[in-house]
């Protein structure tokens, strides 16, 4: 596993690459329409959908605006009922906690259930390094593992593959994992889901450690949540002796009744089913069913951060169910991986350059992964307004400001690259407050159009580069006005001569 | 200072916004959501579940109070079924037309012996209609977790209309938080190659539920 997220390029030149790609267009482009139809369908059922987003996006706010008191509860809860809890202020407090913990065991070897989080902190990089072998067990994040690949959507991780590169990378990779796949194997998903289940039972049924992250956790009663389809997340919650999982403190609902909200509003949004086949709920450790040793690692990794922002504190609500991206045109085209982190389309553009502060060109470009269409926002089942926060991290990428960093208040400088923007922001502004200045301009412009570049030069290329520049009309509009019917006002047909 | 009190710090110099005297319910959740979606009756609600549990690949079967160790019995012989766990607390009478071997829920058996049988046969807590679940909290019926998992057949048992409810509001009041849950909707499924749906992953690859008719009921 040598591929990583962290030093993924800026996301125009990687959508840039990715657009490009029509094998890959092709599969988004099928995948992306038939789950958004079938979601679009699923919502239609429920005659009160929008009472449960409203209520869904209340108890998100509710939890994050008292969240030290529901974390506090919910540490309580779940060391009652006979877990144990960990705080991990950052990605690396959280994989050595683990870590420790996988190496208590005497094992070598976990077994994962599909993780969002453990995917954020690099979970499965950090235990190789210490020699300890995490299999991914769900078929698509097995897909993904198999090809030393990096997930590209929120719920379908191998979205950009289709059935034949899927048999290939089985007929290759398989063997050296553990059983090999079957002579012969075709490229039917039956046939693809079979061979998964064959090279995945002997690990489940010797796995001694099982990691996972949580859907949502009930602080009133300290329970654990994971929704999921195949059985894959069963077999890993309920055959190990040990359980470890790892959950961003966000995950948090208030109480046992809460989950009414979120159990109709999460599959829907997500798989565009009524259910999904599987949810798992466990609270501690039960005796002669499942784990006897329950480890619960509460994860903030610019969470907290997250959280200081009174606009992007929202992104706090995501449940992950990935409805944004399935509508999203930007990821539609560009791919998961253009936005260069575990979180990708809109939510990920947004909840990337939080979560990990924007001092990076990738985490400076994400804001601009949008054509604030509104989309997104309509479709989340929680309200998150995601083009309301793209847009303030856009003026705290360009102006600067007020930003908190590993729970500090810094002051965050205007990001380079932006100086020419601003300044030209300046001077438009200012031509704008000098209409003889602006009329010239716009004259000169017209008269040397046949000698403009297709890209900029100096500091406008960074921009020109992903945008094709707009032609210079022969005649602007002004002038035109002025021709045809500034003169006497009146002309009622106006037109060409 | 721990990584505890880190975060919480962190949380609480976060929130310096909400104002001291807010208090945790608030803000208010509007609960104006329905409880359950249309209205039907007793039999409408079980005849939904039917559909629901069958519009997710669930193979469904109907029968009056006595004709129960039959059905099971053919429905196991159907399948070629000759070893069967039960959970300990199952009617001894469900097995009783069954010609196999049943073996106990026991903690002490090995998740690679559980591999080996071919069926399992529970009760459930309940069953939600209007998305075609099946609730397991591991009662006495139902057994442990791993035993409806792990072998590919599960035959289960609902009884209606006592163990019908309409809808996941109403299915949440009635389960304790306390048990291990399991909520099952279909057999085991997967849309991760082309969001093509195939039935049979990880868990068991056939789902069959039987609708038992209470004395006295419908």
């Amino acid at each position: 596993m040598s591929r990583s997220f962290l030093g993924m390029p800026a996301f125009p030149r990687a959508a840039d690459v990715s657009t490009r790609d029509t094998r890959l267009r092709a599969n988004l482009t099928h995948a992306t329409r038939t789950i958004r139809d079938k979601r679009a369908r699923a919502v239609a059922e429920l005659d009160d959908w929008a009472g449960l987003r409203a209520a869904g996006a209340a108890l998100k706010d509710r939890t994050l605006r008292h969240l030290d008191r529901y974390l506090e509860q919910l540490e309580e809860s779940v060391v009652a009922a006979g877990g144990q809890v960990h705080w991990a202020a950052d990605a690396a407090e959280a994989n050595r906690i683990v870590t420790r913990l996988v190496r208590e065991t005497g094992e070598r070897e976990v077994v994962k259930v599909k993780s969002m989080a453990t995917q954020e902190i690099g979970l499965n990089e950090a235990l190789a390094e210490a020699g300890i072998r995490a299999y991914e067990t769900d078929l698509a994040e097995l897909i993904v593992q198999l090809g030393d690949d990096l997930p590209s959507h929120i719920l379908v991780p191998a979205i950009h593959r289709n059935r034949a590169e899927i048999r290939d990378i089985f007929r290759r990779e398989m063997g050296k994992w553990g059983r090999p796949a079957p002579e012969g194997l075709s490229d039917s998903p039956a046939e693809l889901a079979e061979a998964a289940r064959l090279h995945l039972r002997e690990k489940f049924l010797t796995a001694k450690v099982g990691i996972s992250g949580a859907n949502f956790m009930v602080a009133e009663t300290g329970t654990l949540v994971v929704v999921e389809s195949e059985g894959n997340g069963r077999m890993c919650l309920t055959l190990p002796e040990t359980l470890i999982s790892v959950v961003g403190i966000e995950k948090t609902v208030p109480t046992w009744q809460d989950l009414e909200v979120f159990l109709q509003l999460l599959p829907r949004s997500s798989t565009a089913e009524r259910m999904n086949p599987y949810t798992t709920t466990w609270t501690g450790t039960t005796d002669g069913d499942g784990p006897r040793t329950f480890h619960l690692v509460l994860l903030d990794n610019g969470r907290t951060d997250t959280l200081a922002d009174t606009v992007g504190r929202q992104a706090l609500r995501c449940i992950r169910c990935s409805a944004c991206l399935n509508v999203c045109p930007v990821y539609e085209r560009a791919g998961g991986h253009a936005y260069g982190s575990p979180y990708p389309g809109p939510i990920g553009a947004i909840l990337t350059p939080q979560l990990r502060g924007m001092a990076g060109p990738l985490e400076q470009s994400l804001p601009y992964a949008s054509s604030l269409c509104g989309a997104c926002y309509e479709v989340c089942p929680v309200a998150i307004d995601i083009p309301e926060v793209l847009v303030h991290l856009r003026e705290r990428v360009v102006e600067g400001g007020p930003v908190t960093r590993g729970g500090a208040r810094v002051v965050l400088k205007p990001a380079r690259g932006h100086a020419a923007e601003r300044a030209a922001m300046r001077a438009a502004a200012w031509a704008f407050d000098h209409p003889g200045a602006l009329r010239g301009g716009m004259r000169l412009a017209a008269r040397t159009r046949r000698l403009h570049p297709r890209r900029l030069p100096g500091p406008g290329r960074a921009w020109s580069d992903t945008r094709a520049l707009p032609a210079v009309p022969a005649e602007s509009f002004r002038d035109w006005w002025r021709r045809t019917r500034g003169a006497n006002g009146n002309s009622e047909t106006g037109g060409v001569e | 200072m721990s990584s505890r009190d880190v975060v919480l710090a962190r949380v609480r110099r976060a929130l310096a916004d909400v104002p001291r005297g807010e208090g945790p319910h608030d803000p208010p959740v509007p609960r104006d959501y329905l409880r359950v979606h249309g209205s039907r009756t007793t039999e409408e609600t079980v005849e939904l579940l039917a559909e629901n549990l069958a519009d997710y690949r669930a193979v469904v079967h109907r029968c009056a109070p006595g004709e129960l160790p039959a059905l099971i019995g053919r429905l196991l012989a159907e399948r070629g079924a000759r070893t069967v766990v039960a959970p300990t607390g199952l009617d001894p009478r469900w097995l009783s037309a069954a010609e196999v071997t049943v073996l106990p829920d026991r903690a002490g058996d090995t998740a690679r012996e559980l591999d080996a049988v071919d069926s399992v046969v529970t009760g459930c807590a309940l069953a939600v209609a209007e998305t075609g679940t099946l609730v397991l909290d591991a009662g006495p019926d139902q057994g442990s977790r791993r035993i409806t998992l792990v072998p590919d057949h599960h035959l289960c048992v609902v009884r209606v209309p006592g163990q019908v409810v309409g809808s996941v509001p109403e299915a949440l009041p009635r389960l304790s938080p306390e048990r291990p849950l399991t909520w099952i909707s279909g057999p085991s499924a997967t849309s991760d190659i082309e969001l093509d749906r195939v039935e049979g992953v990880h868990g068991p690859r056939t789902l069959e539920v039987v609708l038992l008719a209470e004395e006295g009921g419908s």
